[in-house]
Formats: C-alpha cells, structure tokens, sequence
C-alpha cells in the first residue's frame, strides 16, 4: 500500500504557482495597451515597438554581449587552470592561499567585492597612472574576477570525480605530462568546461552591483539601463523586455536540456554495449 | 634559446603556469583589493582626492570607523535589519524548499526532470527582472495587491479596511522578494541530499508501525541536516549583504547593511567608514561559514572512520 503524499504535492503546486505567477504577470502586462503599468487598458504590442525602435537598448545589449563574451572566455581559461591545479597538485607552495582565493570570493558580498575593485583602481590610477578612466577594461576585469571562481568550482568537482586510469596508462605509455593533461584530461573534463563557460557567461550578462561600482562614464551595459530605469518605478516597456529575456532564456534551457538528456542516454548505451563486447571476448 | 624554453616547459614550466597564472591574477584583483579593504577600515578620511589618509598627520591605525559602528545608532540598526530579513528570509526558504525538495523525490522520473529544469529556469534569467516582477506585483493598482486587500477586508472587522495594503517599500517586500529569488538555492542542495536517502529505511519504519510524521522526524530529517545547512548558508549569506532587493522594494527609513556600504562610499565618500562597515559584516558572516566547514570536517572525518 503506498499512500500519495498530499501535503507535499500541494506544497509543490504552491511553490511552481509562486515562481512562476509573477513571470506570468509580466508577460500579460506587457501588452497592455495602458500606460499604467499594472491597469488593464486593452491589449497591443506598442511596448514592443518602443523597445526596438530605442537605440540605448540595442547599445546596451551589445555592450553585454560583449562584456559577457571575453570575460567568460578568460575566465573560463583561468578558471579551468585553477581547477586543474587545486585537483590534480596536491603539493605546492602556497597552496592553501590559493584555494582560499577561490573559495572567497563565492561568499563575498557584492557590494564589497564593488568596492574593493572601485578602490583598486582608484588607486591604481593614482599609483601607475591606470587605468585612466573606467569602463569596458575595468567592468570586464572585474566580471573576469568574480566568475572564474564558479568555473574553477565545477572543473575541480569534475577533476575529483574523474577515473585517472587513463591518464596513469597514457602516462606508462611515455606521453609527457603536458600530453596527457592536453590529450586526455582536457577532453574528459569538456562538459564541465563548457557548463562553466556558460556559468560565467550568465553571471556576467546578469551583473548589476559589481558593474556599477566598475564601470565609468558611458559604458552602460543592459542591467544598468533596467537598473536606473526600474529604480524610478515600473515602466511598460520594461516589462516586454522581460517577456522577451524568459523567451529566450526559456528555449536556450530546453534545448540545452533536451541535447544532455540525449548525450547521457547516448553514453549510457554506448557503455552498455562496450561492457556487452568486453565481456563476449572474454576466453 | 627556443630549445631551452621547450625542455623548461616540459620539465615544469607547464604545471608552473597552470597554477602561476590564476594565482597571479587572484593575487592582484582579489586579495590586493581585499588587503585595500582591510587597510582602508583604519585609515583616516580626509578632504583630498582620493579622500584618505594614512601615516604622517593622521595616525597609522585609526579605529575610529570601528568605534562608530557601535555608537552610532544607524550602523547597529542596519546590520539587526540585515540580519533579521536574512534570517526569516532563510526560514521561510526552508519551510517552503524543504517540503517541495521532497515532493520532487516522490514523483514520477519523467516529471521530475521537467519540475526541476522548472526550479532552475528562473535563476538563468535576469535576477534584476524576477525583483522587478514582484514590483509590478506589489505595486497599489495591482491585481494581486487589490486580492490581498479584498482578503485583507474581508477577514479583519470593519474597522480595520484599508483601500490598498501599503506592501511596497517595506520589510515584508524585502523578504517576500528575497524569498523569491533565493528559494532555487534551498530546494536544489536539500534535493541533492534528500535523493540520495534510501526509501527502505521508510518502508522499514513503517512496517515496523511508525505514522508517516514520524518516520519523517525520526528518519528523513536527521539525514538531511547537511542539506538543510548548505541551503541555509547558500540563502543566508547573499541574503545579509544583499544590495538591490532593499534598494528596489525595501525601506529607505530602515536600510540594509549593503546599502549602507554603499552610500558610506559613494555619497559621503567617506572611504575608511565604508571599509569599516565592511570588515564588520564580512566578520559576522564569517564566522558561520567557518562553523559549517569545520562541522562539515567533522562529520567527513566521521564517515571516514566507518
């Protein structure tokens, strides 16, 4: 006899209603024709049309886009190489700093880390004379900061995972470190690579507070322009922007989800089969 | 030359880049910024550019900023504000997470896939636009403020009715929003730790006469408290220094710490205060994350000696 846990499903009921009914509302009211945000007038898309004909928009996206595509790049190269070494050099000269710096910065509140890198460069100016003025080099070196800390967190949970059969055969075999590392190890841990490049990528086209606090005179990126636009109030087209980032958002998650659930079952058979053969040869 | 540089690259020179490079980097742009900090909390202000000073006519080590933090009254009130909206923030997470963590393991397989890509999607779209959804919801006009105050009408006598419930610019926005952006971060660990549980143990208890309730207090709950600490934390600790959700939806009257960081630095630019703020607030978080590691520790070491 097995009883259906009721309390637990209307819980759950309640809590997809409580993520999911403010989205929803968003998307409603961004066609509303009334220029109250949140009065019914009818229904249009002229929200729409104001936020593609807005020129800062399109600018401000590109900026992100921007931003968001070189510092996950770099991240993710530093990040990867931090992991690497936290998982695989057990011993070395300050070790311990090392992975402290990679851990703290995870629970570093925002605002400090804002600050501390507003300070940095503030006296950097003074010191060095750079940067002279703030913007694309500073917000991106900061994004660079603060995501490949994620990056080096899904590598190393990779690297300890990972079977070093292969890499101590590769390496009976003759190959140099740097080979086996380069041929083998990095081809292994691709996915977590990748799911951390998309990590940093995401967490730096989302940043408000630490891009505040970096960035100078006219580099603003998207969250800024919401930013300054939402702290005044609710505005119409905002809300179509939001609609338009879910639809986005939305699709790049099913279909990323729907190509892993097909490469796991893919794997799974193919080990299947490979076990079946490895064992048909068998004497 | 280039043979030289290709034996010390095979020799070592590889492994001494795959460390030396992400060190360096962390080294400039994260521990300096950091020592900048700590340096900055005991420096003096004064009315240069930039607006600091330290040695020669001001003191070397002024804890004039730390002093401040306990006697002037906005400072303590900030950071019991914080604290408090983190911790029913974190409690609420918890009270809802847990059940719906554990609703997750008893559906089906197919559905449970599709609900928790559900619990993901909302973290991967903008976090600045999930607040500003719940502004649109709280806002005077809105349906759903106007359903609260019918029901809010409804259920106090009569002369308690209100037009609107005034549900922006409070405490309770700050954590409702909090809550709404943070739940992700409970539900995920607690499921992570709540899935691996075997369900014999269950079967176990029941057969041997235990009701449901109690076989959740005796043998669900006990096994998931790592769960319940790393979602705690994982909420908790964004949560205390949080800076946009009270700057969007919270009291300007009673501000949060982050805020109060802020403004110490940018409108009073007063950077030693700001520092000072900030050590403070980074001790107080701490010293929670260091109890959870070394209990985390503790209890390794323990399955280690089965």
């Amino acid at each position: 006899m097995k009883r259906r846990p009721w309390f637990l499903f209307s819980v759950l009921v309640f809590g997809f209603a409580f993520f999911y009914v403010p989205i929803l509302s968003m998307i409603v009211y961004s066609f509303n024709e009334s220029r109250l945000a949140t009065v019914w007038g009818g229904f249009s898309t002229k929200w729409y049309v104001s936020l593609f004909s807005n020129r800062q928009v399109g600018a401000a996206l590109l900026l992100s886009l921007q931003i968001a595509l070189i510092s996950a790049t770099i991240a993710t190269i530093l990040g990867t190489m931090a992991g690497i070494a936290l998982a695989r050099f057990t011993r070395f000269r300050g070790r311990t700093l090392f992975s402290g710096m990679v851990t703290a910065p995870l629970v570093m509140p925002e605002v400090i880390t804002g600050i501390s890198m507003l300070m940095l460069f503030l006296l950097m100016a003074d010191w060095i004379g750079w940067p002279g003025q703030r913007g694309f080099t500073t917000v991106t070196l900061a994004h660079i900061t603060f995501s490949m800390v994620f990056v080096t967190t899904v590598v190393q949970a990779r690297m300890l995972q990972s079977d070093r059969a292969i890499e101590e055969a590769a390496m009976d075999l003759g190959s140099r470190p740097w080979q086996v590392m380069w041929d083998i190890t990095l081809p292994t841990i691709f996915p977590a690579i990748l799911s951390g490049w998309l990590l940093a990528f995401t967490i730096s086209l989302d940043d408000v507070v630490i891009t505040s606090f970096t960035t100078g005179p006219g580099n603003t990126t998207l969250p800024l322009l919401i930013w300054s636009k939402v702290k005044l109030g609710v505005t119409p087209d905002i809300n179509a922007l939001a609609t338009l980032t879910v639809l986005v958002v939305g699709t790049g998650v099913v279909i990323a989800g729907l190509i892993l659930t097909r490469a796991e079952r893919r794997r799974l058979a193919e080990e299947r089969q490979a076990f079946r053969s490895s064992t048909d040869t068998r004497p | 030359m280039g043979a030289r540089l290709a034996a010390w690259f095979h020799r070592k020179g590889w492994s001494d880049l795959i460390i030396g490079l992400p060190y360096l980097w962390l080294l400039i742009f994260f521990l300096l910024p950091f020592l900048i900090v700590l340096a900055m909390s005991v420096a003096t202000r004064t009315p240069t550019a930039p607006p600091f000073g330290y040695g020669g006519e001001n003191p070397v080590v002024n804890l004039a900023g730390y002093a401040r933090l306990f006697t002037d009254d906005l400072y303590l009130r900030a950071f019991l504000t914080s604290l408090g909206n983190a911790a029913v923030a974190t409690v609420l997470c918890l009270l809802i997470g847990y059940p719906m963590a554990l609703g997750l393991t008893r559906v089906s397989k197919g559905w449970r896939n599709i609900l928790l890509m559900l619990v993901i999607l909302p973290f991967w779209t903008s976090f600045l636009l999930r607040v500003y959804a719940w502004m649109g919801m709280m806002g005077k006009n809105s349906w759903f403020n106007r359903l609260l105050t019918d029901a809010w009408n409804w259920l106090t006598p009569e002369g308690w009715a209100v037009t609107s419930l005034p549900l922006m610019h409070s405490n309770f926005a700050v954590v409702l929003v909090m809550v709404y952006t943070y739940l992700p971060f409970m539900i995920l660990p607690l499921y992570a730790s709540l899935e691996r549980l075997d369900p014999a143990l269950d079967e176990a208890a029941m057969d041997l006469g235990t009701r449901p309730f109690g076989v959740f207090l005796d043998v669900t709950l006990p096994q998931s408290i790592p769960g319940i600490i790393a979602g705690g934390l994982l909420v908790f600790i964004p949560a205390a220094g949080e800076l946009v959700i009270p700057t969007l939806v919270g009291d300007a009257g009673s501000p949060m710490i982050g805020r109060v960081i802020s403004d110490e630095f940018t409108s009073a630019r007063d950077w030693p205060m700001a520092s000072s703020v900030a050590v403070a607030l980074l001790v107080i978080m701490v010293i929670p994350t260091m109890i959870y590691s070394r209990y985390q520790a503790k209890s390794d070491g323990a399955e280690a000696q089965k």
